[in-house]
């Protein structure tokens, strides 16, 4: 009996271990929560007073379904801060980096948010999802954090904020972006979308597509559509597709379900060009996935790993080196962010010692009137809403690589 | 507390003592976050936490004391969500004050999630244990599916609703003037939306809630609901209205989720249907069951608990999920545990009167 009341005790202490800082709404001790809460505000006390280093965050999925994309900015990044605090930091002073999982759910973006807050976090560089972006936009926005999503693409993220901006395409660039390529450089083809219409993403995507390929001498033959739950089956938009005798099939789409579709095109002996935008990025790296499916498959982004510039070559090879894998779009934005926010830090002479909101609203002048060349594109400049100028270039895969297209 | 406890029912003390946990909570909570010596991680959750809890107690009116299994729970939260933010910002310019559109936007919720509930449960209820349970699971996809469709939209002449079943439909079609703006944009939801929600309105909902079920438990309709649960031949034979007592239960609850869900896309300034899928129901079933079927206060604390959990687990990186896990396993294998439950009957007297009142 003795065994089970000390393993009761035991499972109790453990229990209340994990509720940690929690210290739940219901059993609260008076006397236990604030002693908790002094030690965590002593922290941010002492590394805001100690004046030692800027505190980055980042936000993004690293576990779950679209966790190719948070890993890569989470990596991207992380050789960029290295790179920086070996070369003496920004104005001298090294920089902490955090990040912090969000699954690519609101909710959890928020608290993600919040807890690197109480971390110390002076500017955030994320979150990686739209979903989450949004979410964590209004935060930002609210309280004065400047913010640089590497990949939040929707126009929704950066509306009406004037301390939120974006180092990738807007949803509807990239839309209209891939109209014009394909009108240019495909001119009179039968066009076929296969799109998932519960995603924000994906749905903002096809119709400027759509709206501008009417403009562009393109044919939308067919279209087709998906849901989350329905991600596993594309035989009959594929039939369809075929059987409307598209040329062409343009994949708003992530990399999950568009692995699906190349398997099921290529059993069913259906060989169309296949033409994605950012979200195909990473169908190279998914596991289980033969390469040799998406030979010839298109993909628009900004970034392409056999560009032959030096920073290209030394950021692919490092992160060959450390991470075993060729880098995607997604790894080079967040190494871009971190080299703009360097970039900017610098050119305002921010210091640690200053608050969020003074590092705030320095960045935000900087960004509205800087102009900076990284791997994702060269002069970028920055509208006051927010949302970047650069200028998108078309890839290939070929033998398991991107090749320009040109 | 002893001196009552010999002149009131066991239900009734166990019912008070809910009240005051949750009144005590809300001030232990509320002076801490007013004097700052809150974490921000755990500010933010409070009214997440405040919407589960609603969410839990709500279920288990279902679940634990209809006894009926329904998958479909967040699905009732949705439809609430988006009723409710749609009201809360179409009224933004009629009504400035923010707590009172706050209620009305919870109130639309319920009634919206209430007309669902009906619906669905009028048919659905004739049903029973595993062809309920698929029933329900399919509502919510279907709830889910629905609301992707969605685009609305407000400007002076009013709302402005186009159902985009085709997909090719987009926020154009709806033919706004130029003060217009898109409160729901199908796939992409509700974007953009005015935080209003506060702690305070979500500590009065759980309030409202407790108030309703409890009474409604406690009541002569809720021994009839306990009735049709444990013996539905035998209430039948007594003359209970199976239907109307179900319903009863069914709907209550879906109402309640409906105001939970409107508070809680309020406290969001982005809200898409997918959030509330298949996996939403199951965390609030597995909020119910880990407190106990037809335990209230259980409820509010595995509500709570499992909340913050994933959260205070961050320090443990990419194993958090599956320490999470691992907590929850640890949870059901120890309150199933016949020794743990003798320690605890020894602990709490009263724990051994209200299991006999159910």
């Amino acid at each position: 009996m003795k065994k089970v009341i000390s393993l009761v005790m035991v499972m109790a202490m453990v229990m209340c271990l994990m509720a940690g800082c929690g210290s739940t709404t219901e059993t609260a001790d008076p006397t236990e929560a604030p002693a908790e809460t002094e030690a965590e505000t002593d922290t941010t006390a002492d590394t805001a007073s100690e004046g030692g280093s800027f505190y980055i965050g980042g936000i993004g999925p690293i576990t779950g379904d679209n966790a190719i994309y948070g890993m890569a900015v989470m990596n991207g990044a992380q050789i960029a801060v290295d790179e920086i605090n070996a070369a003496g930091g920004i104005n001298g002073y090294p920089i902490e980096y955090k990040f912090e999982d969000d699954v690519a759910d609101g909710e959890t973006a928020v608290n993600a948010y919040n807890n690197l807050m109480d971390w110390g976090m002076q500017v955030l560089v994320g979150p990686v999802t739209t979903g989450s972006a949004i979410s964590v936009s209004a935060k930002v926005y609210e309280e004065r954090v400047f913010a640089l999503t590497p990949s939040a693409s929707s126009p929704d993220v950066t509306a009406g904020k004037d301390n939120m901006f974006q180092l990738c395409f807007t949803d509807p660039n990239q839309g209209s972006g891939a109209a014009v390529y394909m009108g240019a450089n495909m001119a009179d083809s039968k066009v076929a979308v296969i799109y998932r219409n519960d995603d924000a993403y994906s749905q903002g995507i096809r119709d400027t597509f759509v709206a501008e390929a009417a403009n562009q001498n393109l044919e939308v033959v067919y279209e087709g559509t998906f849901t989350e739950d329905t991600a596993t089956d594309f035989s009959v938009q594929l039939t369809a597709a075929q059987a409307a005798g598209a040329d062409v099939v343009f994949l708003p789409i992530y990399y999950q379900p568009a692995s699906v579709i190349l398997a099921q095109a290529n059993a069913m002996g259906y060989t169309p060009t296949f033409f994605g935008v950012d979200g195909m990025d990473g169908i190279l790296t998914l596991e289980g996935f033969d390469t040799s499916l998406a030979e010839g498959v298109m993909v628009l982004t900004p970034f392409s790993a056999d560009a032959q510039d030096e920073l290209t070559k030394t950021f692919v090879a490092e992160y060959n080196e450390r991470f075993g894998e060729t880098p995607n779009q997604f790894a080079a934005d967040g190494y871009d962010c971190v080299y703009a926010i360097k970039q900017a830090m610098e050119n305002a002479g921010c210091t640690p010692d200053m608050s969020a909101e003074e590092i705030c609203n320095a960045m935000v002048e900087q960004f509205t009137s800087m102009s900076f060349s990284g791997l994702t594109g060269t002069d970028m400049t920055w509208s006051t809403a927010g949302e970047v100028s650069k200028m998108p270039v078309a890839v290939v895969i070929e033998n398991g690589v991107y090749v320009s297209a040109q | 507390m002893k001196l009552k406890s010999r002149k009131l029912k066991k239900t009734t003390v166990i019912d008070f003592a809910t009240y005051i946990g949750v009144v005590l909570a809300f001030i232990i909570m509320n002076t801490l976050k007013n004097q700052g010596m809150l974490t921000r991680s755990l500010t933010g959750q409070l009214i997440p936490i405040c919407c589960y809890i609603v969410m839990a107690v709500s279920l288990n009116l279902t679940v634990g004391i209809l006894g009926e299994l329904s998958l479909g729970h967040a699905g009732f939260m949705s439809v609430g969500a988006f009723s409710g933010v749609v009201a809360a910002m179409s009224l933004q310019t009629v009504i400035p004050s923010e707590p009172l559109r706050l209620a009305i936007a919870l109130v639309v919720g319920a009634i919206f999630a209430a007309i669902a509930g009906t619906l669905v449960g009028i048919p659905v209820l004739r049903l029973r244990g595993d062809y309920l349970a698929i029933v329900t699971l399919a509502f919510g996809e279907i709830i889910k599916e629905l609301i992707n469709c969605l685009i609305i939209g407000v400007d002076e002449t009013g709302l402005h609703i186009v159902f985009n079943a085709t997909g090719t439909k987009s926020v154009n079609d709806l033919g706004l003037s130029e003060a217009g703006r898109v409160l729901i944009k199908g796939a992409q939801g509700a974007t953009g939306t005015q935080t209003i929600a506060s702690f305070t309105a979500g500590f009065i909902l759980i309030m409202i809630s407790l108030v309703v079920i409890l009474n409604l438990v406690r009541s002569r309709s809720g021994r009839a609901i306990m009735a049709l649960r444990d013996n539905r031949i035998a209430a039948e034979s007594v003359g209970i209205n199976v239907t109307k007592y179900k319903l009863m239960a069914f709907v209550t609850s879906a109402a309640l989720a409906g105001a939970a869900g409107a508070l809680y896309g309020l406290n969001f300034s982005n809200l898409v249907a997918t959030k509330f899928d298949f996996n939403t129901s199951i965390l609030v079933l597995v909020f119910v069951v880990l407190g106990g079927l037809g335990n209230i206060w259980g409820s509010i604390i595995a509500a709570t608990v499992l909340t913050i959990l994933p959260e205070a687990l961050r320090g443990f990186d990419d194993y958090r999920m599956l320490i999470y896990a691992i907590v929850l396993i640890l949870v059901m294998l120890a309150t199933n545990n016949p020794q743990m439950k003798t320690l605890f009957a020894k602990l709490i007297p009263v724990r051994r009167g209200e299991k006999v009142n159910g």
